[in-house]
């Protein structure tokens, strides 16, 4: 009985999943395995994707980077706020939330008004004499696009982990003869590993498929697998190949979280909150 | 108790399909789906006309849902894709000839277009569409270099080739489409642009990718803005946009490559096999074909009218205007994009992808 009332509950969310995601997903692996003038099974869509090798290593590598640095800046703020009284911690949750309250598109593109040769950045530089520098249209800009966007992902699931950080246990480390690097070296740190890599799951993933953030900040050489895919279905007319690259994107995706996972060991339990 | 509750909720939901449904049938309204390029219908700005309000009125129970594209590659994959009614498209010539060959054009029925007779002959009888059936101009124009007079030396200004100026790097736009980014390559490398040979295709591409190095981006639409804030010096774009940019930023010039030659093209107005009504679409065409709906059009796009009786109305500067309207000498070396065969159209396609992606 109780089985089945549990059957039941999740019944609209696997009907969701078999409309929206299985069924989805068997579309574009069919037209991955399909010719695009003939329509016959084909391996060629496959077979043609070594030209696109270096792009998606190119999109992997500025995912990482923007993972990492996310990384950097997300701990210390999660930190802090896990750390703060109840009500500073409810009010610096929002502020981190707040920025997602906006059109990512509107936020990207408020970028390129920074940056850009003409911007507002470059503008205040000339007017004390310096530049113009070469911001925008730049690997760095790039990175600075996805670290931008994508940070709150990162902060929210390290808070969640370090904020159910049991206190008694940097206590007793205390207590044991740890002084403040030690605990968070050999305590805190090891316990906020699930949240680390949940955190850096959520940035990378959408980091590697992003095409809107290379297009308007990167310049023409920073090209990401996104675009690629993107142009496929748009001007390209080969949604054939272009679901070929999403594939081979998917599985990289789940090869390259699967690694990160593994390195969360058997402390999976706790933090997930994707 | 939670299970009154939830058929109570199933309930709601059923009357509430039900409901919507019935709002959809209900309605009398004829719906027409507009897809045309971005930027290429007076939409009301600075005391424009808004030519679609002025339909509505003109026609109060058709309701217009106008949607844009970049490129006429977007709008062909778009539609080529199915699965969205669509029921009049602005494509250019070559575009026109590949949907037409390709079975994608309904027959138009002229007899709700009584404005055709004010298409001047010469856009008559063209090569993608030979017997008038599928398409009615719209607009015509040329591709030339729009550039900014103050940064960049008129001595470097002789063709294409500024195009690859390394003076220039990083300052310079260029085309986000396979047919207009090979046209280029192909005046300057004296090419024919309708050329099926794949050796002079895979030239271009190398000729494109070489100026790769020196391109800011490559844009469509975006090309407006870089332009008229100065952020980019130098880009290939069509006149009719020149003269709409130059309003706002009076340092920009425009320079057609006529020795070289240069691409004059056709937009003409058509109704794709997915159109669901036929009738409000031609009525809407005939309605962009009157003389003074039309020249109000192109008094704020800038682009060339193909009917000289809508030139009687226009604004008289831009109906005399040399960029708009090129004297029969200067076009010459104007050359039109013929349909490509597929095999041909495919493989200058991969060959832009790679130089995009590479």
């Amino acid at each position: 009985m109780k089985k089945n009332n549990a059957v039941l509950l999740s019944a609209p969310y696997l009907v969701w999943m078999v409309v929206f995601t299985l069924i989805p997903l068997g579309v574009v692996a069919y037209y991955a395995l399909t010719d695009p003038s003939t329509g016959a099974f084909s391996l060629g869509n496959l077979a043609n994707l070594g030209m696109y090798l270096p792009v998606l290593w190119q999109s992997i590598v500025y995912s990482l980077v923007s993972a990492c640095i996310c990384l950097v800046l997300g701990y210390p703020v999660a930190y802090f706020i896990a750390h703060c009284g109840p009500f500073a911690q409810k009010f610096l949750y929002m502020l981190v939330m707040l920025p997602m309250c906006m059109s990512f598109l509107l936020r990207t593109l408020a970028w390129v008004g920074l940056l850009q040769d003409t911007g507002i950045i470059n503008t205040l530089l000339g007017k004390i004499g310096i530049g113009p520098l070469t911001l925008i249209r730049t690997p760095g800009a790039v990175i600075l696009g996805m670290v931008y966007n994508y940070l709150p992902y990162m902060i929210l699931p390290l808070y969640a982990t370090i904020v159910k950080i049991d206190p008694r246990l940097i206590e007793a480390a205390e207590d044991l003869g740890c002084n403040g690097v030690q605990v968070f070296s050999r305590v805190v740190l090891p316990l906020s590993v699930p949240g680390i890599l949940s955190g850096m799951t959520m940035v990378f993933v959408p980091s590697v498929s992003t095409f809107y953030i290379s297009q308007k900040l990167g310049g023409t050489d920073t090209v990401l697998i996104g675009d690629v895919i993107e142009r496929q279905f748009k001007q390209g007319n080969n949604p054939n190949l272009g679901a070929a690259l999403s594939l081979v994107l998917m599985l990289l995706v789940l090869v390259c979280t699967s690694i990160l996972n593994r390195f969360g060991g058997d402390q999976e339990e706790g933090g997930v909150v994707v | 108790m939670k299970k009154i509750i939830s058929a109570i909720l199933a309930v709601c939901l059923i009357l509430g399909c039900g409901a919507a449904l019935a709002g959809c049938g209900g309605q009398e309204k004829t719906t027409l789906y507009v897809y045309n390029w971005g930027q290429y219908i007076s939409e009301g700005d600075d005391d424009s006309l808004d030519v679609i309000a002025a339909f509505e009125e003109a026609y109060p129970n058709i309701e217009v849902k106008y949607s844009t594209y970049d490129s006429n590659e977007i709008m062909y994959s778009k539609l080529s894709n199915g699965g969205i009614t669509v029921d009049v498209i602005i494509p250019s010539d070559y575009m026109i000839g590949r949907m037409r060959q390709e079975g994608m054009l309904l027959e138009l029925n002229f007899d709700n277009i009584p404005n055709y007779q004010y298409i001047d002959e010469s856009f008559r009888n063209t090569s993608y569409d030979p017997e008038n059936k599928y398409s009615v101009p719209y607009t015509w124009g040329t591709v030339g270099i729009i550039y900014n007079t103050k940064y960049v030396d008129e001595a470097d200004v002789t063709g294409w080739e500024l195009l690859w100026n390394e003076k220039y790097a990083g300052k310079i736009l260029m085309f986000d489409n396979s047919r207009d980014a090979f046209g280029i390559a192909q005046y300057l490398l004296g090419y024919d642009v309708n050329t099926t040979d794949e050796a002079q295709l895979q030239a271009c591409a190398d000729k494109l990718a070489e100026q790769k190095p020196v391109v800011q981006q490559y844009v469509m639409d975006q090309i407006f803005d870089a332009m008229e804030n100065e952020e980019a010096w130098i880009a290939p774009y069509y006149a009719g946009d020149f003269l709409t940019m130059v309003e706002e930023n009076p340092d920009l010039a425009f320079y057609r490559p006529e020795d070289q030659g240069f691409n004059m093209f056709i937009d003409a107005m058509c109704i794709p096999t997915c159109c669901q009504e036929k009738e409000a679409a031609e009525l809407f065409i005939n309605f962009l074909c009157d003389p003074e709906i039309s020249a109000a059009n192109m008094d704020y796009l800038g682009y060339s009218v193909p009917a000289s009786a809508s030139k009687e109305y226009l604004d008289p500067e831009l109906a005399a205007d040399e960029i708009a309207y090129p004297s029969q000498e200067a076009l010459t070396n104007a050359t039109s994009f013929d349909y490509l065969p597929e095999d041909t159209s495919r493989y200058m396609e991969s060959l832009f992808m790679e130089v995009r992606n590479g």
